[in-house]
Formats: structure tokens, C-alpha cells, sequence
């Protein structure tokens, strides 16, 4: 038996396609083109990305950025366990947090913790003593509670819809096995609704560490106001916003790469092979990897 | 004196809403039987099932299990509701193998049969791991111990959810249905698992529609239908001979 003929075909032209990428390309050009030319000093950016008030202002937008998530996490977790409640009272609470949280702009939040003071003067730990609020409530404090309270809320629904999303069988099989209700949450429920929980997790974290900005409205000396107090005094206002940019991109891409692979790690089960990590793919590119 | 019956039901009632699909069923399983549900879908079988756990609560009636009431506890004349904890520990003696497998997905096979053990009985991981392995080799997958659900035929998993389920030496197993979800080539594997339970004398109550697996393993087969039960008795003659007419053109069909 012979082999088959070898198909042969003129592919069909897109000729579409190059029109088009020759008008993105162009609109390009000119956008660079007028950067180049515009009164900027692009070495005073290259400057000040590595000036320290601005490397420590990012340090603090990621502090900020960190501990807020994971306060939001905390209270998002428990607020959805809340919510499950059978006791009209705990989901009631739980409803009414989701919605008084995330029915008022953050801002607003970031300016009523900051100004705690005004309406208790001092605050009173039972068996710690009690102490001025104004020393108590700094901006960072004010900052973490705003940001991560607020986040709380919007964790609160995503956790909630994670829970959702796994089958009522696991849990009748984890209840038929004898597991009791807070056992089968925490072994069975809450680990396969990380599958769905962590992707806008991790959206919520890369949202948070732009939202942070907002603290330099309470004097929280994070990023932006970092560059802000810079330019205000030598009016390089486009090198500074520029510089504070080049960090927020560095961050949200270390931690999107990052992403990837934990929900990569929490894929395990649900799919018979795991996606390949971009390592993996060039490995195999080179023709170095390991047959798998 | 005869002994306690495993599963003791005197017109056991229930509804969901306005639907009431049990209507008083009484049945009594001893211990080291093989009680076949058959019937028509709808007719209340896998309900049955899911009560005698108590993952249905009944609305009328009485249901025991090895002496105890199911769900609640008698004082004078009055029932208490169990709390959780009491009713999930009845749970821990009595395995149930579902018509879904519903195996822990992100677990492996080993990690599914070691989790209840370990959690519920607390027992060591070393001592649930030498279970775990033991049982995984007894259903036919020690070759199978760290893959994933995910990874394995509908039959492996179901052997492995079997597996699961005898971790915690249970008194008496529930089957739902247990090879309805599979492919008819791998029902056999399944079935053999089951066959050997039997003849270690496990108690056993199976809702299927295997009927050969009726005849051959079952020591009694009770024909259900409409929320009550139409006919009981030896498979051979129920399934062969049966008495009733309701039987009679079930079997037809299906046989």
C-alpha cells in the first residue's frame, strides 16, 4: 500500500490582519515618539526609582498591601462560615457586615478610623488598661483597618461562593464517615473551594496593592505619597508618577507569576495533569526536559 | 432469645414537602445479612438508605440500628434530638458507598481512606496508613495508593470509595446504588469487592439493580414500590417466583 497523497492548499490570506497591525503599529510609534520628545528627564526616573524614600514607600505599600489581605482573608472566611449559620442571629450579623462594608467607598473607611479620636477619646482593653485614641489609631493602624475590614467584605462573598461551588456529595460522604461539621469545613469543603476561591484572591491582592494608595489621604507614607511629597518640592511630577509606576508594575507581576503557580498547586485532583509552568515549557523547547 | 436486628424499621414515614415518599416501610435486617432493595426509581429505595444514617430525617416512625435509635434518643416517653457529635459518631460505625463515588478529590487514594480513621478515631498516622494500604490491597488497588480520583477508572474509584468506608470497621454498610455510574465492563470488578464483604459476613443493605447480584449474594430481596414495601423474601423465589403482581411486571422488564 502507498501513502497517502500530502494535502497541499493555499492557506487562506488574512489581509485584514496586516492592515490592522500596521495602524496598531503606527499609533505606537507616534505614542513613543511624543514621549521621547516631551520635557521629560528620563534619567531623574531611573534616578528616583532606587531613591530611598521611594523604594521604603514601596516597602510600605507592600506591608500595607499584605497585612490588609490577610486581615481581609481572615474575616472573609469567617464572615462566609457565618453566613452559612443556621442561628438567624450569627448570619444575620454576617449579612449585615457584607453589607455595610462594601456599600461605602473605602476612602470614607480610611477617613472614619483615622478619626476614631474625635468620637472615643480613649480606647479601654478590659485587664490592658486603656489608652488615647490619638496615640493608638497611627495612620498605619488606621490604614490596616480600613483596607483590610473593607477587603473582609469582598472576601466574605468570594469565600462564600467557593463554598458553594463544591459538591453537597462531599459533604454527605464526609458526614456519612462520621467527620463532624467544623471537620468536614476545614478538611474537605474549604480546601476544594481554594480551586475556586484563589483566582480572584489574587485579583483582590493585585486591586489591593493599588488601592493601598488610597492611605495617603490619612498621611500613611506609602508609595504614591512618597512620590507626591517628592514632586511637590522639585515639580518633576511626570519622572516621580512615573518611577512609583515602574514599582506598582514590578509588584503586580511578581505576584500574578506567583499566582500562577499556587493555583497550580491548588489544581491537584481536579484535572488529570497539571498545566505546565512556563519553566517547564521552555525546558521542553530547549529539548532539555525530562519526558513527562 | 434472637439477637438484636442490625437495621430495625416498624413504619418508618417520609416527606419531602408535600411529596411523601416513604409510607410506612417495616423491615428488619439481621446481622450478617445481605438485604437486596429493589424497585422502580422514585419508589423510595435510596431514601430508605440515606435515613437509616440519618442523612434524611424521618417524620414518622421508628428506625434503629444495632438496638439504637437513629437520630434520637428515648427518655420515659419522650424523644431528644441527637447533638451532632452523638449522631456523627452513630455515623462512624455504619459505611456508606454512594451511587457518585463522592471520593475526596484532592486527596489521594490512600489519603481518602486514611483521612476518617486519622480524624474521627484518631488514630496514628502509621496505624491508618498500614489500614489504609491493607484495604486498598484488598479491594484490588495497592498499585493505585497515591493516585488521584481524578486519575482513576469509575470501577477503581468506586473499589477505593468501598475501601474508604471499611476504614472505619463499620457494623454494617450502606450501598446506594453502587454501579449504576459505571461503565457495564467495570461493574463486575465492583461487584466481586461486594461478593467478598458478603462472604466475611459483613451486614449489608444494597439498593441495586443488579439482579443476578441479587439472586446470587443477597440472603433477602425486598421489592419496593411507591413508598412501601410490595414483597420480601428469599431472592431466589422473589426474583423467580414473585408473588405479587406489581413484582411480577417489574421483573419483566428489567429482566
Amino acid at each position: 500500500m502507498t501513502a497517502p497523497e500530502r494535502l497541499v492548499a493555499v492557506p487562506v490570506r488574512h489581509y485584514g490582519r496586516y492592515v490592522g497591525a500596521v495602524v496598531v503599529l503606527v499609533a505606537l510609534g507616534l505614542l513613543v515618539r511624543a514621549f521621547a520628545q516631551a520635557d521629560l528627564q528620563w534619567s531623574l526616573t531611573k534616578h528616583f526609582f532606587t531613591f530611598h524614600t521611594i523604594v521604603a514607600g514601596a516597602g510600605r505599600t507592600l506591608l500595607i498591601s499584605v497585612l490588609s489581605q490577610a486581615l481581609g482573608i481572615v474575616l472573609g472566611v469567617v464572615v462566609a462560615v457565618m453566613r452559612q449559620s443556621g442561628n438567624p442571629v450569627t448570619s444575620g450579623v454576617g449579612w449585615l457586615y457584607v453589607w455595610l462594608f462594601r456599600g461605602t467607598p473605602v476612602l470614607l473607611q480610611l477617613f472614619l478610623w483615622y478619626n476614631l479620636g474625635l468620637v472615643f477619646q480613649t480606647l479601654s482593653f478590659p485587664g490592658l488598661g486603656s489608652a488615647q485614641t490619638a496615640d493608638v489609631m497611627t495612620p498605619f493602624l488606621a490604614a490596616l483597618l480600613g483596607l483590610g475590614i473593607n477587603e473582609g467584605a469582598y472576601m466574605a462573598e468570594i469565600v462564600r461562593a467557593g463554598i458553594a461551588a463544591v459538591d453537597e456529595g462531599q459533604t454527605e460522604a464526609a458526614q456519612a464517615l462520621g467527620m463532624s461539621r467544623g471537620l468536614t469545613l476545614r478538611r474537605i469543603v474549604l480546601p476544594q473551594a481554594m480551586r475556586v476561591i484563589i483566582p480572584p484572591t489574587g485579583n483582590e491582592f493585585i486591586n489591593m496593592l493599588k488601592t493601598s494608595s488610597l492611605a495617603f489621604a490619612i498621611t500613611y507614607p506609602e508609595l504614591t505619597l512618597a512620590a507626591r511629597d517628592i514632586y511637590t518640592n522639585n515639580l518633576k511630577v511626570f519622572e516621580l508618577l512615573f518611577a512609583a509606576a515602574a514599582w506598582y508594575l514590578l509588584m503586580t507581576t511578581v505576584f500574578s507569576i506567583g499566582q500562577f503557580y499556587l493555583e497550580r498547586r491548588f489544581a491537584r485532583g481536579s484535572s488529570r495533569s497539571l498545566p505546565v509552568t512556563p519553566i517547564q515549557r521552555l525546558r521542553t523547547l530547549v529539548g532539555t526536559g525530562r519526558q513527562r | 432469645m434472637t439477637a438484636t436486628p442490625m437495621v430495625l424499621s416498624e413504619g418508618v414515614h417520609k416527606s419531602f414537602g408535600s411529596l411523601e415518599v416513604l409510607k410506612g416501610i417495616d423491615l428488619a435486617v439481621q446481622p450478617g445479612e445481605v438485604c437486596c432493595l429493589l424497585g422502580p426509581s422514585g419508589s423510595g429505595k435510596s431514601t430508605f438508605l440515606r435515613c437509616i444514617n440519618h442523612l434524611e430525617k424521618i417524620n414518622a416512625g421508628r428506625l434503629s440500628v444495632d438496638g439504637q435509635l437513629v437520630g434520637y434518643r428515648q427518655q420515659g416517653d419522650k424523644l431528644y434530638e441527637l447533638r451532632e457529635k452523638e449522631t456523627a459518631a452513630a455515623r462512624a460505625d455504619i459505611g456508606m458507598v454512594f451511587q457518585r463515588f463522592n471520593l475526596f478529590p484532592h486527596m489521594t487514594a490512600l489519603g481518602n481512606v486514611m483521612e476518617a480513621p486519622q480524624k474521627v478515631k484518631g488514630l496514628s498516622k502509621a496505624e491508618a496508613r498500614d489500614r489504609g494500604r491493607a484495604l486498598l490491597e484488598r479491594v484490588g488497588l495497592s498499585d493505585k495508593v497515591d493516585a488521584y480520583p481524578a486519575q482513576l477508572s469509575g470501577g477503581q474509584q468506586q473499589r477505593v470509595a468501598i475501601a474508604r468506608a471499611l476504614a472505619m470497621q463499620p457494623k454494617l454498610m450502606l450501598f446506594d446504588e453502587p454501579t449504576s455510574a459505571l461503565d457495564p465492563e467495570l461493574v463486575g470488578e465492583v461487584l466481586d469487592v461486594m461478593r467478598g464483604l458478603a462472604a466475611d459476613g459483613m451486614t449489608m443493605v444494597v439498593v441495586t439493580h443488579e439482579m443476578m447480584f441479587a439472586k446470587d449474594v443477597g440472603d433477602t430481596a425486598v421489592f419496593m414500590d411507591g413508598g412501601v414495601v410490595v414483597e420480601r423474601g428469599n431472592p431466589r423465589e422473589v426474583l423467580t417466583n414473585p408473588q405479587q403482581e406489581r413484582t411480577r411486571a417489574f421483573l419483566g422488564k428489567v429482566l
